[in-house]
């Protein structure tokens, strides 16, 4: 190849890779974003059945019910307008308690959300930024700040 | 007193930079020779900001409460370890760790770097100076490290008992040693860009940093890897949690820039190229600061949302990484094109494996920062997790790992021989791999499967290089990039297994009752209380045997007072073929426990490949350091015998 061919090869071949990047991210955004409801979202029906989104809001007191395995639990999340019904199999956070914030990973069916992940807050500082908001709306939260 | 010293030290330091910025620019409009004092200056910057690092690990050491930051983050009552390491454990602290750390590998260029020219250096040094100063208005700005309290409170508010751990401790400077070395390839490709000088020579003295950055960073993805994988209790490796894909951005770029550079040294091509990477790649480490300081990301490891600190970054990161890409497409299109190669030879191959990491970097870049767009245009919130993650860029991580094993057969400008022939063995293998899989396992996913084939390709294809050669006389570079190589499958291989034969076990068992997960029965022998320095916890006894022998793992649940938290402390026994995994959970009012097992096939592995990768890249290091000695020792030599 001549010097000046192989600029243009390669300048070529740089934006087709920024190209294939972009169609690819475009593709996979496409089917694996995940979006974030509060109970009232859901309510309002924006969720649609069986489509990956995460759920946040506060635990409702008094919610908590330990299925007989002894590993599943239900509970309530409530953004003070809706509530909205959770399972979840498995351990749950340090900092999973009633009356706190907690983000859930998963999917509604049929009225419940099934959750494969529950995010509580991390250490009495940290709160994800979505129920930050929630609680700057609602003024419930703050269970746990100083 | 010995606050004031530190932030005096700083304000000193960024005096410094100021006028080192100040040299540059005097060099570059007129011929003064400013090669001496600009090298002068950079040192004692470095020694400054030395001091003030130096100072606040004394105020943590000493828990002085009267230090705002102190109070904030320490606590009389923690271990003397973490009250230290309490000093880079949170934003103002790490913050200055990341300028100590780009003054002083600013000094180090100053002090050993006689490759490039007087000009590029010149311009290289300043380059390092005008970064540093932007950091140092950020620290004195808006977050200074040493503010006061008055009066000083009686006691701290704690650091969070998850981050009192030796992996954490050492966990962050190692990358922010990795991403800030870095910044010396910016740098010096910023200085070679403005003063027209891209050529091998400025490779050469540009290699040793990428190298050692890219060793550090490799270590410190894995080491932070292996971290959430104990500490987390999630049984996982890897989350593509924004954060750790903040540490993973600059890595790619650096991996892509190490290759790049190698052609740029060795045959003076891809120049252009090989600039903007190094651009990239700093770019990338600073984007990485930028997401984990802001807390702009919703992340479990995101420090306090602060508007102030986020939008100066944010300012900071356009203007660096503008200037660079503007001062690129001035000066890109001028350099002179490098000498010519043909389509089969060693530079395309490094060429093809510079697209493929570009688009996994652009892919994840991407992945990484669509929900803050999302957010920003229309207000919705969404994330983006594992799978699209694992979807996209798990194929092309793939398609990369079976060139890995191709590129390096390649010779310089032209291949002669045909390379397919020497890939008989590792195709062969590969093959079986893939039938045995397919035999013995027909249910796993592809990508996994997938992975073994690979794997077992690249396990024989990575040594090829040595094949024919005096194992003695082989440089250490090449012994580096096996090495290196050798990595990637043996972490594929983990990988692989992990994904497809990991069995996990989630139930409430009582004392006496027991649990089986892979080949592994279980038994919960008893729950006990027990109490460590700053914590009361309880510990499961838990006793595994798979036929002959018997191993007791002793899981924990952690709980801290101040602040109120509580942690699980998993108990993890390693066997040669893999690990098994315990949580201990809650307790349920019938008198069980919660308890969590993982049966994970070849999971170090995954460790043990990454800190491969690392070793090959030191290893490869240390041979480009003795060559520059042996050559330096060879032209004194030289000058000495009178022959010059």
């Amino acid at each position: 190849m001549r010097p000046k061919n192989q600029r243009l090869v390669l300048v070529g071949a740089a934006l087709v890779a920024i190209l294939v990047a972009v169609l690819l991210a475009m593709w996979g955004l496409r089917n694996q974003a995940s979006f974030f409801y509060t109970p009232a979202d859901i309510v309002a029906g924006k969720a649609s059945d069986g489509q990956s989104a995460r759920l946040g809001g506060m635990v409702e007191k008094g919610s908590i019910r330990r299925e007989p395995d002894g590993v599943t639990i239900r509970f309530v999340v409530t953004d003070g307008k809706a509530a909205t019904p959770v399972i979840y199999r498995g351990i749950v956070p340090d900092l999973f308690r009633e009356g706190s914030g907690a983000v859930a990973e998963g999917r509604m069916l049929g009225g419940t959300f099934v959750a494969d992940t529950i995010l509580a807050k991390h250490d009495e500082r940290y709160m994800p930024p979505e129920l930050g908001n929630l609680a700057a709306e609602h003024k419930v939260g703050k269970t746990l700040e100083k | 007193m010995i606050a004031e010293a530190g932030l005096a030290a700083l304000w000193l330091a960024a005096g410094l930079a100021a006028y080192q910025f100040l040299l540059m620019i005097l060099a570059l409009r007129s011929d003064l020779e400013v090669a001496r004092p600009m090298r002068a200056i950079a040192v004692v910057q470095g020694l400054l900001t030395l001091i003030s690092f130096a100072m606040l690990l004394l105020v943590f050491a000493r828990t002085d409460m009267s230090v705002a930051l102190v109070f904030e983050n320490s606590h009389s009552a923690k271990p003397f370890i973490y009250k230290v390491a309490g000093a880079w454990g949170n934003h103002e602290g790490s913050m200055l760790m990341w300028v100590t750390i780009l003054a002083v590998a600013g000094a180090f260029v100053a002090l050993f770097s006689r490759r490039t020219s007087e000009r590029t250096l010149v311009a290289g040094l300043g380059s390092q100076a005008v970064l540093a100063l932007g950091f140092y208005a950020f620290l004195l700005i808006a977050s200074n490290p040493f503010a006061r309290l008055f009066p000083a409170p009686p006691d701290g508010q704690g650091l969070n008992p998850l981050l009192q751990d030796p992996g954490l401790a050492f966990h962050p400077p190692t990358l922010y040693l990795g991403y800030v070395g870095l910044s010396v390839a910016f740098s010096l490709a910023v200085g070679a860009l403005l003063t027209g000088e891209v050529d091998s020579r400025l490779a050469r003295a540009m290699r040793p940093w990428v190298l050692g950055a890219w060793v550090l960073l490799t270590l410190g993805i894995t080491a932070g890897s292996y971290w959430a994988y104990y500490e987390l209790g999630w049984g996982g490796y890897w989350f593509w949690d924004p954060v750790e894909n903040a540490s993973l951005m600059p890595w790619l770029a650096a991996t892509a820039l190490l290759h790049s550079i190698n052609v740029l040294a060795a045959r003076g091509a891809l120049k252009a190229w090989t600039m903007m990477l190094a651009v990239i790649a700093f770019s990338m480490s600073m984007v990485g600061t930028f997401l984990v300081r802001s807390g702009i990301l919703t992340s479990v490891h995101a420090f306090a949302i602060d508007p102030e600190r986020g939008t100066f970054l944010l300012a900071l990161l356009a203007i660096y990484v503008g200037a660079a890409f503007t001062l690129f497409a001035l000066r890109g299109a001028t350099l002179k094109e490098g000498a010519p190669f043909e389509l089969v030879s060693r530079e395309s191959g490094l060429v093809i494996n510079n697209l493929i990491l570009s688009v996994i970097l652009g892919i994840v870049f991407l992945g990484t920062l669509y929900p803050l767009f999302v957010e920003a245009v229309s207000g919705e919130k969404l994330s983006v997790g594992a799978p699209y993650f694992n979807e996209v860029a798990g194929p092309l991580a793939l398609v990369l790992a079976v060139l890995v094993g191709i590129g390096p057969l390649l010779s310089w400008r032209r291949q002669r021989r045909p390379v397919l022939k020497q890939l008989t063995v590792p195709a062969l293998l590969g093959a079986t791999a893939l039938a045995i899989t397919i035999i013995l396992s027909p249910d796993i996913a592809i990508l996994p499967r997938l992975g073994f084939t690979v794997a077992a390709f690249l396990a024989a294809a990575a040594i090829l290089p040595l094949i024919g050669r005096n194992p003695l006389r082989t440089p250490l570079a090449t012994w580096g990039m096996v090495v290196a190589h050798s990595g990637i499958a043996v972490a594929l291989f983990g990988m692989g297994a992990n994904a497809a034969f990991t069995s996990e076990r989630l139930a409430v068992i009582k004392p006496g009752e027991q649990l089986t997960v892979g080949p592994w029965t279980v038994e919960l022998n008893a729950v006990t209380p027990t109490a460590g320095k700053n914590y009361t916890a309880i510990e499961a006894e838990l006793r595994a045997t798979r036929g002959e022998g018997v191993v007791t793992l002793k899981p924990q649940t952690h709980y801290y007072s101040d602040p109120p938290t509580e942690t699980n402390e998993s108990a993890i026994q390693t066997f040669w073929n893999g690990q098994l995994y315990t949580v201990v959970g809650k307790s349920d009012p019938s008198g069980g426990w919660q308890v969590r097992l993982w049966w994970k096939p070849f999971v170090t592995l995954i460790f043990a490949g990454g800190a491969l990768i690392a070793f090959g890249g030191a290893l490869a290091l240390l041979g480009r350091l003795w060559r520059l000695r042996r050559a330096r020792e060879a032209s004194a030599e030289w000058h000495r015998r009178g022959y010059a």
